[in-house]
Formats: C-alpha cells, sequence, structure tokens
C-alpha cells in the first residue's frame, strides 16, 4: 500500500463540453508528464499554462493539450500538480491517461485528490465528510461485484495465468527454503516464464485493439419521436451523476453518457432530444438508432403505453431482433397501458415510476442474460495492472538470461503475481506459504 | 507453606532457548535474574532435531549474536559438522547450519549461564504467576517459594499441560519424558490458550546402523562460523558425517496398514500440528505418489552412540516405529534407543502480545519461544532475547528495543505472531521476509550490532571491530570507483579466461565488478593498491556491487514501508469513533491494538480503504480533539 506515490485520474467535471482534464498529483507529477510530452516542463514557472503535444511511446501525437503546472506547495493536494487539457472524446482522453500511467503514475483510488489534500492539511475538517463518503461508496463496491464485472472467460484467464505463476514461485521458493528437497525444482522455468509472459501480451494486444477493453456496455435508447427518450435519457441522468460527453470528430449531436449501476458500467447513446426539428426527423432519427444499434450490446426500446404499435416500430423490433432488448412502455402515469408483453417494463418519466425496476433489469440483463462485458478489464485500472504484471515478467526472464540467482528472479515473479492478483482482487504472501505446503512434502 | 525467597528482577520461566536468552540478556543488563526450571540437567537442551541453523533459522541465529545473544557463541563451541547451504542460489538465502553435539551444547550453556553475574538457576517449578492491579509482581514454586520480581518471562516451551502421545500409549508428561507442567494456569490471567501439537522421529542406537549402504553427507571444508566474534580457525575441528537414506514401498506398506493406530489419525489428537513439518504418516498420505521419502541420519554428538531418524517423525505404536524403520535400507537390524512421540501442549495465542513480546493486558508479563505457538530452536532464542532485552528495559524505564520487518528476520517472526496470530507452530521462512535481499546472514552484524551495543550487549571491544569493517567496506566502495582500468593486455586476458566480454574502453573496476561471473580478487594483479581485506569485507563490496539494482529497488520499498510504520495510533483509541470502518476490520482493530498504520495494514480482515479512514480520522484528531465527530 502506498500514500505518497504519484497518482492521476481524469477530472472531467459532469456534463460540460469537448474538454477532458487530465490531474496528476505527486512528486513526480512533472517528470512523469514531461516524459510523455514534446515541451519541456522541467524548465517551466509553476502555476502557467503551457501548450504542447501528448506522445505515446513512439513518440505520435495522441492529443494536443494545454498543460497547467503547478508545483508543490501552493496545490490543492499540496504536492506537485500538473493537468492536462485535452480536447479529444473519451477514447483520446483514456489513451492520454494510460500515457501517463505507462511512465510511472498510478490510477488513484475514488476521492484520494481530495483524500491527499486533507491528509497534508489544505482543505478543512468541514470537507473531510465529503471525502469519507467517498471512501466509503468504494468500500460498498464489494470485491465479489468487482470480481463479477469481469467476462467470465477473461478472469478464468488471469486466473489460470496467475496460477501458473505461483506454481513457478512456489517451486522456486521451496528450492530456497528447502535445499535438501529432493527434486531438482530449478529444471526449467525459464521456458515458463517466457510463455506466461507472451500469453500476457497477447491479452494486452486484444485489449488494445478495442476488442476487450472498452468502458462499459454499449446501451442504445431507440423508439419513435415523443415516446420519452429524451426525459428517460435524463432521469437516469439525474439519479446517476452520469458524465455526459460530446464526441468530438462526430456530428456532435449524439451523446455518450457513461454511468454505473450498482457498480456495473453502461455507455448510453442517445440521439434524440438535440436536434428536434420535425421535418426529416423521423427518417435521420431510424438511421441513425440503426447504425448506434448495430455496435450496441443492448437496446432499450422505448415505446407508448398509451398507442398502439406502430408500422414504423414494427420495422424497428424487426430490425432488433438478434439484440438483447428491454421493452419499456412509457406514460403509464396517462392511464393503463397497452401491454405487448409481460416482460415489458412499464414507466413513467414522469413520476419516476418503474425507474428503478428498468435499471435493475438493466443490470441484470448484463450480469445473467450472457451480455459480455469483458469491458470491465476495460477499466483502465486493470490494463495497467496487466502492463505492469508483463513488465515484471519481462525483468525476471532478463534476469534468468543473465544468471541472477533464483532469489532474485523472484523478486520480479513477486512483483508480477500482485499486478495480476490487483485485476481480480487477489493478494500473494499467504498464498504463497500455502502452495509450498500443499504441493511440496517438506519437512524434517 | 509459602515463605518469602528473595525479591529479584526478573523471573524467567523455563531454561530453553527462549529461557537461557532472556536470562542472560537480562542479567548482563545488571537486572537480578533468576531462572526456574525443571530440570537443571537439561538447561538448553535440544528434544528434537541435532541442528542449529537452516535456512532462515541461520539468519535468526547470526542476527542473535549480532544483537549480543548467545546461541551463535554456543553452537560455534559444540557444533561437530557445519555446512553453509544454498551456495548455488544468491546472497540472501545462502543459510548456515550446523549438527551439534547435543551433550556439549547443553553443557557450554550451562556453564555460561552459571558463570554470568547477577544470574541464578534454580530447579523449581512455577505454580503461579503472581499479578495485582494488572501488574506482575512476582512468582510462587511448587517447593512454597515466593519472589517478588518486577518482570517475569514465561519461556515454558511445550510443557504446559503437555500430553505424549505413541500409538494408543498416552502419558501425561512433557518432552523427552521431563514432567509436565500442570499447576501453573496462565487462564486465570485471564490469557487466551490455544492447544498445538508437533512431534519427533525416533532416536537409534548407532552400532545398529550399516552406514556403509547409506550415502555420507558431509561439512563444508572452508566453514563460517555462527557468531561474529569467531575467525573459522578459532572452531575450526575435525567434522563428522550424516547420512541419507530413503523409504521404500514397504515402508510405506507398513505406514497405511496400521494407520488406524496413529492417534493423529484416530482423532485422539486435538491439537493443530505444523504443515511443514509433517510425520511420515502424514507424507505416505498426503504425497500418496512419491514413491521414497528422504531419510537423514545425524549422530546426536560424540559422547553418544544415539542417531536422529530426520524424516521419521512419527506418533505410530512403538512396535510400528520399529517395523517401519527396519524395512529402511542400512535400517534393518536398527534398536531403538527412545521412541518417536507427538506431543500436544498449551500455547498462548500471541496477538495478545505486544511487539517487545509483553502481554498486553499485564503490564511486566512477557513471554517468548514455543509457548507462544512458534516451533524451532532458533525462533525460541530470538524470542527469548527480544524478551529479556525488553524486560530489563521496562525495569529502567526505557523504551523498547523493536526490530522491524526491514531490519531482521527477528522482525518478521515477532510481527506475523503478533500481528497475524497463527494457526499452527509458526516456522521462520525466507519467503515470509518481504525484504529478503536485505536481510542477509552475512550483514546480520551491519543490521542490527550497533542496536546491540547501544542496549549494552555488544562488548565495546566487538563493537569497534564491527564498526572497523564497515568502514573498510565503505572505503573499499569509494576506492573502486576511481580505480580506472584501460584495455590493456592483461586486463582484456583476465576477462577472456573468465568468459567475460572484452572491454571497448576504459571502465572503473567499481562498474567491472557488476558482472556476475567477475570476482574482486580475479584483478589482483591491477589493482595494487588495494588494502589487505579479509575475505568477509571482500564478499560485502561484492554482494553490493552485483546486487546493487535490486537493493536499491527494496530499499525504496522499505522507505515506503518505514513511512506507514511512523504513522502512530494511540493505544487507547476508541474504534468507535472513527467513521464507517468495516465490522470486521473494527473488531480485529479493537482486539489488536496496533501500534501503526503499517501494523494495522497487516492484519487481515482489514482493507486498504479502512486504512484510509483511519488515517483521515488520525489526522482530525491531530488537528484538535474538539472538533472530531462522533459518527460512529
Amino acid at each position: 500500500m502506498k500514500y505518497d506515490d504519484t497518482i492521476v485520474a481524469i477530472s472531467t467535471p459532469v456534463g460540460t463540453g469537448g474538454i477532458g482534464i487530465i490531474r496528476v498529483s505527486g512528486s513526480e507529477a512533472i517528470n512523469i508528464v514531461n516524459k510523455s510530452c514534446d515541451k519541456n516542463l522541467l524548465k517551466v514557472e509553476s502555476h502557467t499554462i503551457n501548450y504542447g503535444h501528448i506522445l505515446d511511446d513512439e513518440r505520435a501525437v495522441i492529443d494536443e493539450v494545454l498543460i497547467m503546472l503547478m508545483k508543490a506547495p501552493k496545490t490543492f493536494t499540496r504536492e506537485n500538480i500538473v493537468e492536462i487539457n485535452c480536447h479529444g472524446g473519451v477514447i483520446v482522453l483514456n489513451k492520454v491517461l494510460m500515457q501517463i500511467i505507462k511512465n510511472g503514475a498510478r490510477l488513484a483510488e475514488n476521492g484520494e485528490f481530495t483524500k491527499r489534500a486533507f491528509l497534508n492539511g489544505r482543505i478543512d475538517l468541514s470537507q473531510v465528510e465529503a471525502v469519507m463518503d467517498i471512501i466509503e461508496a468504494k468500500t460498498e463496491l464489494s470485491l465479489t461485484q468487482a470480481i463479477n464485472q469481469l467476462d467470465g472467460k477473461l478472469s478464468h484467464k488471469i486466473k489460470m495465468y496467475q496460477q501458473e505463476l505461483l506454481e513457478i514461485i512456489a517451486k522456486i521458493e521451496v528450492s530456497i527454503d528447502y535445499p535438501e528437497y529432493d527434486e531438482d525444482l530449478s529444471v526449467r522455468f525459464e521456458a515458463d516464464v517466457k510463455r506466461l509472459c507472451s500469453n500476457l501480451k497477447v491479452l494486452l494486444q486484444t485489449a488494445d485493439t478495442g476488442q476487450i477493453i472498452r468502458d462499459g456496455v454499449k446501451a442504445v435508447i431507440i423508439g419513435e419521436p415523443n415516446v420519452g427518450k429524451s426525459s428517460l435519457l435524463n432521469i437516469l441522468l439525474e439519479q446517476n451523476k452520469a458524465i455526459v460527453t460530446d464526441v468530438a470528430g462526430t456530428t456532435r449531436d449524439s451523446i455518450e453518457v457513461y454511468f454505473n449501476i450498482e457498480g456495473v458500467p453502461f455507455i448510453l447513446f442517445d440521439t434524440a432530444g438535440i436536434r428536434d426539428t420535425v421535418d426529416t426527423v423521423e427518417k435521420i432519427g431510424v438511421m441513425r438508432s440503426k447504425q448506434l444499434v448495430e455496435q450496441a450490446d443492448l437496446v432499450i426500446m422505448v415505446m407508448d403505453s398509451q398507442k398502439k404499435v406502430s408500422n414504423n416500430e414494427k420495422d424497428i423490433l424487426q430490425s432488433i431482433k438478434d439484440k438483447k432488448v428491454i421493452y419499456v412502455q412509457n406514460k403509464i402515469d396517462l392511464g393503463q397501458s397497452n401491454i405487448l408483453s409481460d416482460d415489458d417494463i412499464q414507466i413513467s418519466t414522469v413520476t419516476g415510476d418503474g425507474i428503478e425496476k428498468l435499471k435493475q433489469v438493466m443490470k441484470d440483463t448484463v450480469m445473467n442474460k450472457g451480455i459480455s462485458i469483458e469491458g470491465s478489464i476495460s477499466n483502465i485500472r486493470q490494463k495497467q495492472a496487466l502492463v505492469n504484471a508483463i513488465q515484471s515478467l519481462d525483468k525476471a526472464y532478463a534476469a534468468i538470461k543473465i544468471s541472477m540467482p533464483e532469489d532474485l528472479i523472484v523478486i520480479d515473479l513477486h512483483e508480477s503475481y500482485g499486478h495480476l492478483g490487483m485485476i481480480i482482487g487477489e493478494t500473494l504472501k499467504e498464498e504463497i506459504i500455502n502452495e509450498l505446503f500443499e504441493k511440496f512434502c517438506l519437512g524434517k | 507453606m509459602l515463605y518469602d525467597a528473595a525479591d529479584i528482577d526478573v523471573a524467567v520461566i523455563g531454561a530453553g532457548h527462549a529461557g537461557c536468552e532472556a536470562g542472560l540478556a537480562c542479567a548482563r543488563l545488571n537486572k537480578k535474574t533468576i531462572i526456574f526450571t525443571m530440570s537443571v540437567d537439561t538447561i538448553a537442551m535440544m528434544p528434537c532435531n541435532p541442528n542449529i541453523g537452516g535456512t532462515s533459522k541461520g539468519h535468526l541465529v547470526r542476527e542473535i549474536d549480532a544483537l549480543g545473544g548467545e546461541m551463535g557463541k554456543n553452537i560455534d563451541k559444540a557444533y561437530i559438522q557445519s555446512k553453509m547451504l544454498n551456495q548455488a542460489k544468491g546472497p540472501a538465502v545462502h543459510s548456515l547450519r550446523a549438527q551439534a553435539d547435543k551433550i556439549k551444547y547443553t553443557n557450554e550453556m550451562t556453564q555460561v549461564i552459571q558463570n554470568t553475574p547477577n544470574l541464578l538457576v534454580k530447579q523449581q517449578e512455577v505454580t503461579q504467576i503472581l499479578v495485582e492491579n494488572n501488574k506482575v509482581v512476582g512468582i510462587k514454586t511448587n517447593t512454597g517459594a515466593v519472589y517478588n520480581a518486577k518482570a517475569v518471562i514465561i519461556a515454558a516451551g511445550t510443557y504446559i499441560k503437555s500430553r505424549v502421545l505413541i500409538g494408543e500409549c498416552i502419558e501425561h508428561i512433557g518432552p523427552n519424558g521431563l514432567k509436565s507442567a500442570n499447576t501453573i494456569s496462565l487462564e486465570e490471567l485471564g490469557i487466551e490458550i490455544r492447544r498445538f501439537k508437533t512431534g519427533t522421529p525416533a532416536r537409534v542406537d548407532g552400532r545398529t546402523v550399516n552406514i556403509d549402504e547409506m550415502e555420507p553427507q558431509y561439512g563444508d571444508e572452508n566453514i563460517t562460523p555462527f557468531s561474529f566474534s569467531n575467525t573459522k580457525e578459532d572452531i575450526s575441528r575435525k567434522q563428522i558425517k550424516c547420512y541419507l537414506t530413503y523409504t521404500n514401498e514397504l515402508t510405506h506398506q507398513i505406514i497405511r496398514d496400521n494407520l488406524d493406530r496413529s492417534p493423529m489419525y484416530s482423532g485422539v489428537i486435538e491439537g493443530i500440528g505444523p504443515r511443514y513439518c509433517p510425520s511420515i504418516e502424514d507424507k505416505v498420505v498426503r504425497f500418496a505418489d512419491k514413491e521414497r521419502h528422504q531419510v537423514f541420519i545425524e549422530p546426536e554428538g560424540e559422547q553418544t552412540q544415539e542417531m536422529y531418524v530426520q524424516g521419521m517423525s512419527s506418533s505410530l505404536p512403538e512396535e510400528v516405529q520399529i517395523k517401519m524403520l527396519r524395512s529402511i535400507k542400512g535400517l534393518s537390524n536398527v534398536e531403538l534407543v527412545r521412541t518417536g512421540y507427538a506431543i500436544e501442549y498449551d500455547c498462548i495465542n500471541p496477538i495478545q502480545l505486544t511487539h517487545s513480546l509483553e502481554l498486553k493486558n499485564i503490564s511486566g508479563l512477557f513471554s517468548a519461544g514455543q509457548i507462544n505457538g512458534s516451533s524451532g530452536y532458533e525462533e525460541a532464542a530470538a524470542q527469548g532475547l527480544i524478551a529479556g532485552i525488553n524486560a530489563a528495559l521496562k525495569i529502567d524505564n526505557k523504551e523498547p528495543l523493536i526490530i522491524d520487518r526491514s531490519e531482521g528476520y527477528i522482525g518478521v517472526l515477532i510481527d506475523d505472531l503478533v500481528t497475524k496470530g497463527t494457526k499452527e507452530p509458526y516456522r521462520m521462512l525466507t519467503s515470509r521476509a518481504e525484504y529478503r535481499l536485505l536481510l542477509r546472514q552475512d550483514n546480520a552484524d551491519m543490521r542490527l550490532t550497533k542496536k546491540g551495543y547501544d542496549i549494552g550487549l555488544v562488548s565495546e571491544s566487538a563493537y569497534n571491530a564491527f564498526v572497523q569493517k564497515k568502514k573498510s567496506i565503505e572505503t573499499e566502495i569509494k576506492r573502486l570507483q576511481k580505480v580506472y582500468l584501460g584495455t590493456s593486455e592483461t586486463v582484456q586476458n583476465i576477462l577472456l579466461q573468465k568468459n567475460s566480454t572484452p572491454l571497448k574502453s576504459g571502465i572503473s573496476l567499481f562498474e567491472l565488478l557488476k558482472r556476475p561471473e567477475l570476482e574482486y580478487n580475479d584483478f589482483n594483479e591491477v589493482n595494487d593498491k588495494r588494502p589487505e581485506l579479509t575475505p568477509e569485507i571482500i564478499e560485502q563490496i561484492q554482494i553490493e556491487l552485483k546486487y546493487e539494482g535490486y537493493i536499491k529497488r527494496q530499499l525504496i520499498q522499505v522507505e515506503q514501508f518505514k513511512k506507514l510504520e511512523k504513522k502512530l495510533i494511540p493505544t487507547d483509541l476508541d474504534y468507535n469513533d472513527v467513521y464507517s470502518l468495516r465490522l470486521e476490520a473494527k473488531q480485529k482493530l479493537e482486539q489488536l491494538r496496533p501500534i501503526s498504520i503499517g501494523q494495522a495494514s497487516r492484519i487481515s480482515g482489514v482493507s486498504p480503504a479502512d486504512v484510509s479512514m483511519l488515517l483521515i480520522y488520525l489526522e482530525q484528531l491531530k488537528r484538535g480533539k474538539n472538533n472530531v465527530r462522533n459518527r460512529g
């Protein structure tokens, strides 16, 4: 556990436009950002705004940015702080974040900036309650939930790799603590380490192509005009501290809304309500919806409970028949619903009735009905852990190559194990001791 | 009839490895001390294996020595074979182990104890620890003697309510046929008790062992003493051999056929045994696919024919033990001298202790060794030394000596016991030490001698020798940075001979020696201004250079670790006031009362979020108690 290393997070305020801010805090903040950009930050004054670019490992531009640099102690956390104002949408923002992490920062826990501000004497006692609430919220999101968020296959894979690593470590530890053990255990762990390393790299590559790493379940709200799509979006928004971002470079009239339902991350796409011009709306709406539907994991089809199913709706229903769909009957406050089937969720965006039920169903559909959110490894925190695990294995392999003794090689293996453990929420130490006595016949 | 016997400073209960170190430390720190034992003939007895040291245990002995303890010096006097284990591996896990002449070991320690000023040893059984107002005031013995004492150290080993089991034969005795302690009650002092189990193999008559059928095992030619105050010349001697043989399918069959007569398997034993020291029954059952198990035959001394049968710990009936031993190559005619047995005993749950090994609820009462749930002579001695030192420091109103996890295996051992507790007899393992590379057996003096000197256990002359050694190492490392080697033929030839890549340009010897294949002495020809250095000093220099990268990494981790150890938690903290601790965390914290955020974070069941809450609460406290709102 560390309390004063350099941390980073996206700190984009809710509901603003295309600019996203990444905040880095800690003694190494300036060095780390400096490694990631084309402007020499080591030479700039404190409390200045600097124009530059964030670069990837190959020095290609990720984004054009403004960098605000503030040196300790006159900062929010009383540590060095660098804030990067990015222009890209969420994808670019995440890339910049990943780059900063690669260069040595750790993704901040919820509320960690504020916590540091408090612990370093920057904010006063009246604000501390808010800090505690944030940490508490995190505590409540239990470990099982966190693991459940992982795609079954993926978490299984990581567990399997972790177990392989544990076996290598245990062999080395046995050979160290029981030098008279009657089998030569150190025989070929070089090959084991190499194989494990390349397996993890494959996993990371899939993540990079976006197959695995995403930010949540893509859900699209569709339906005819005036059935209450925007109202539904707004009500979900109000209740869930969602982040709304305009996607730069696209038409600016689609909205991505990020929010969690009990720990399950969603990205909700909506095209309605942005430009409600009368003329062509129907056609454009359906077309745009169709595009989004194709990419979506989950479709929320909103209908007017007071009307019969229109021909247009029948078309839509036909076009989404291969998708996971939640059918929603809106406007139940106006009278008896015109029920399509028992599975329909009945809501009123005016009274709020049925919204909780809808959220529950959205969550359950994801958790139980097999919508794969491999996405959650997605989450930057887990990707970072994977990157770190690979780095440690690389170091171990390099050490093997120059014939370092086992007890030094194992230092990197331990680290790698710890990083993998962070993805699925398990820690080492006792595991290793247990493995030792479980698998090997040891003793006097 | 009771009588007032004497007013003393410290009473030590037990004269095993913990009791001896504890008593010696107190007496050497000028405390009037008495060690009480069931039998003065069995001071520092080794009732199980005839060796001292081994992986991680050897480290403990070196640390005990660096702090001014006795175990290292005593085994240097009584060893009959010495071996540095793991020499093919890295320096951090080189581990010293010596075979001991058990009788000599006891005799030597007895002499030291009986010749130490301020120290008496008495053959009396302590039957009661006297406590008034949560403060220890003395002890009572079986003969009616009452001693008033300022501190009491329990080092009772496995003797309290012990029970020895050999098949169906069950006796309420202690190890090696000695009396068990059945009167003393720790429960009445409010101490929580556990029931543990351990065991020992048979001792056989050496005349009935056919050593020609076994593989001889030799000691090192170039030995390393345990004590930093000895050189190898000081203790050089002719070494004895041990022997290796194996169990076979017949042995395993005999064991399987008689499992129902093993107290372990028939459910007679309730105590929890150690996984790392399984009985042969256990090995055969749990590792059924292993065709054979190693058996080491180790002489117990030079004045006895007895030999220890390492690997065959058992609680099977005597006749089954005889049968199974006789099925082993080289033992077909073997005669038993002592039968192997399992022993069950009371010990205390060590989370009731502070890091100074004092009971949290009884001031002045300390506890050390197997009674704390550990196992092993070395683990016991290490705790005895620390308990002894801290009892003396407490009487002098001084701060306790606490070795942390980054300073020594002793620190890992004690922190594990008092923070995590233990569900089985606790054995030291190098894999328990997170800063293993820094906690080497070769640098125990660098880590701990100064502490031992400051307390008063390390003599002036030993300390001066240490300071001199340290200085030589530092000076030479600095000098090596300035020794530049060109691409001369001599240098390239040396490299060629050592299969090392030739130089393209000049380099300092400091840099060159980082190559794993090169040694300091390889360059004597071109390093002509080198000072006269002992092998120990050269070893230190080489380790520092070769593993610099790893050492630096561990040092950074240690820095992080120390920061959290320094964030202290008031011992009277009301955890109900800490907002939003999870119930499990609150209970654990209340029970354990950790001294620092670091210790709190190592308690199982306390999450990082709980630690954050604690940190915030402590900061609130710091800024003014009045402002703290109770949200619990």
